[in-house]
């Protein structure tokens, strides 16, 4: 399947079209975790009618993949409606959530209404360790139990576990407690920093000894080849686009901004001021967006990874600059490979810039980068 | 089998790209890419008109083909797609 996506996302790329759309319903939520980049605060979210009206605009507009996600989209008592109305209008859609909320109500709508995917977060098979991360006591019972809830009305459920130091020992438990649930698994470890300081939260990222010992561990990857050396970066590679946010996807807050993506926080424009295509089509900062080639980014374009990294251009634009380098996946390329980025070998010129285990905790001024 | 009435199942997720149908059944996760003919068949699979009338109406017309070889192709499509379980093949006609 996947080859067959690569090529229809190509097609949307050639055509302008956003293939997928990230929606945040709300950013309110009933969990506290340690490592959320969210302000929960309730602001004015786009209401029933707004979201109908958008879901129709982006139909429209040919979007196929939608993701609900939040803070806890099950706080929003409209939920089934908004699904309804988004099924009605044919997405393909994926719902993240915390689960706490979902019953047997709950469950049987998503079911019936033909939710493709159920991605609930989960950080430890252990109650003390994921109840201290969410700060809620009794989260992980309750999460297991509406999981189980979801599959037994056969509804596809991801296991998403985020990766930070207080679970780094955790995450082949979690992969055992998804294949005992009969759910797939997936393993993030980047932490996002708060949307309110983009030099928050790094501390909590896992040490670089734990990153290469995920990327090696090949029942994990399933790939070896990932830790291979980078190929020789030539013109085709410096041509290329690093990420596919704003080119065929984007993200819209609850309050109906539009972002390139959920992890790039550079608004475009609102949802409420203006048609989303006219967004989509004519906003400068996507414009901007959609230029940037390998070959014009500040440090990377002199990287050997260049053509391989991960580099995710808002983690790039929270550290300093759209162009510029993205320290967690310059860590990610170095635990892979064992080879320094262009970015590390120039910190680690400058003195007091690079302390040599611990990259990916360094606080960068902002415009430094 | 020409008499038979085609049906798009409810539960699928599918967009027309460039004229080309992407369809996602949810049940498991299978993703499927019609070309402009299939496309123009699946949307047309109301459950209440005939792979005849749907091939007479929608695809001889459009793609400048007699009705007899169409019909025979538009024949193994839907059973293709039936199998694939992205169409329903009823013996009688049914509400969309």
């Amino acid at each position: 399947m996947s080859s067959l996506i690569e090529s229809l996302s190509q097609k949307a790329l050639d055509a302008g079209i956003p293939f997928g759309v990230h929606i945040d319903l709300t950013w309110r939520c009933n969990e506290r975790c340690i490592h959320c980049y969210l302000d929960h605060e309730d602001a004015a979210e786009l209401t029933l009618a707004e979201l109908r009206g958008l879901l129709d605009r982006l139909a429209d507009a040919g979007v196929f993949f939608l993701i609900f996600s939040g803070g806890e989209i099950f706080l929003r008592k409209d939920l089934e409606q908004i699904v309804a109305h988004a099924r009605a209008r044919s997405f393909d859609i994926k719902l993240k959530t915390n689960a706490l909320l979902i019953g047997h109500e709950e469950a049987a709508w998503i079911s019936r209404l033909g939710v493709h995917q159920v991605q609930v977060s989960i950080y430890s098979h252990r109650p003390e360790i994921h109840d201290a991360i969410t700060k809620v006591r009794g989260s992980l019972e309750r999460s297991l139990r509406a999981i189980a809830r979801l599959r037994g009305l056969g509804v596809r459920v991801v296991i998403a576990c985020v990766l930070m130091k207080q679970n780094a020992g955790d995450y082949e438990g979690v992969q055992r407690l998804a294949a005992d649930l009969g759910v797939e698994f997936t393993l993030d470890p980047t932490i996002t920093p708060h949307l309110d300081d983009y030099h928050s939260l790094r501390e909590l990222n896992i040490g670089r000894d734990e990153l290469a010992s995920l990327f090696h561990n090949q029942a994990l990857t399933g790939n070896a080849d990932i830790c291979a050396p980078p190929p020789p970066v030539d013109d085709d590679v410096l041509d290329s686009s690093p990420c596919s946010a704003g080119h065929t996807s984007c993200y819209v807050s609850p309050h109906g901004d539009v972002w390139p993506c959920v992890q790039f926080p550079i608004v475009c424009g609102n949802v409420r001021d203006s048609d989303f295509l006219d967004i989509w089509n004519d906003s400068p900062q996507l414009h901007e967006v959609r230029g940037i080639r390998a070959r014009h980014l500040t440090t990377c374009s002199a990287c050997g990874h260049v053509g391989t990294c991960t580099r995710c251009p808002g983690l790039a634009y929270m550290e300093g600059s759209m162009y510029g380098p993205s320290s967690a996946d310059c860590e990610k390329s170095f635990a892979r490979t064992g080879i320094p980025s262009e970015n590390m070998r120039r910190k680690a010129a400058v003195p007091g810039q690079f302390d040599g285990q611990r990259l990916v905790q360094i606080a960068i001024p902002h415009g430094q980068a | 089998m020409s008499g038979c009435y085609p049906k798009r199942p409810a539960n699928l997720a599918s967009r027309v790209l460039k004229g080309e149908a992407i369809i996602m059944n949810p049940a498991d996760s299978s993703l499927f890419n019609l070309n402009e003919t299939a496309t123009a068949i699946w949307l047309a699979a109301d459950g209440r008109t005939t792979l005849r009338e749907i091939v007479e109406r929608e695809v001889c017309p459009r793609f400048e083909v007699d009705s007899e070889s169409a019909l025979r192709d538009a024949e193994e499509l839907v059973q293709a797609l039936a199998a694939q379980s992205i169409l329903i093949l009823a013996e009688e006609p049914g509400d969309e």
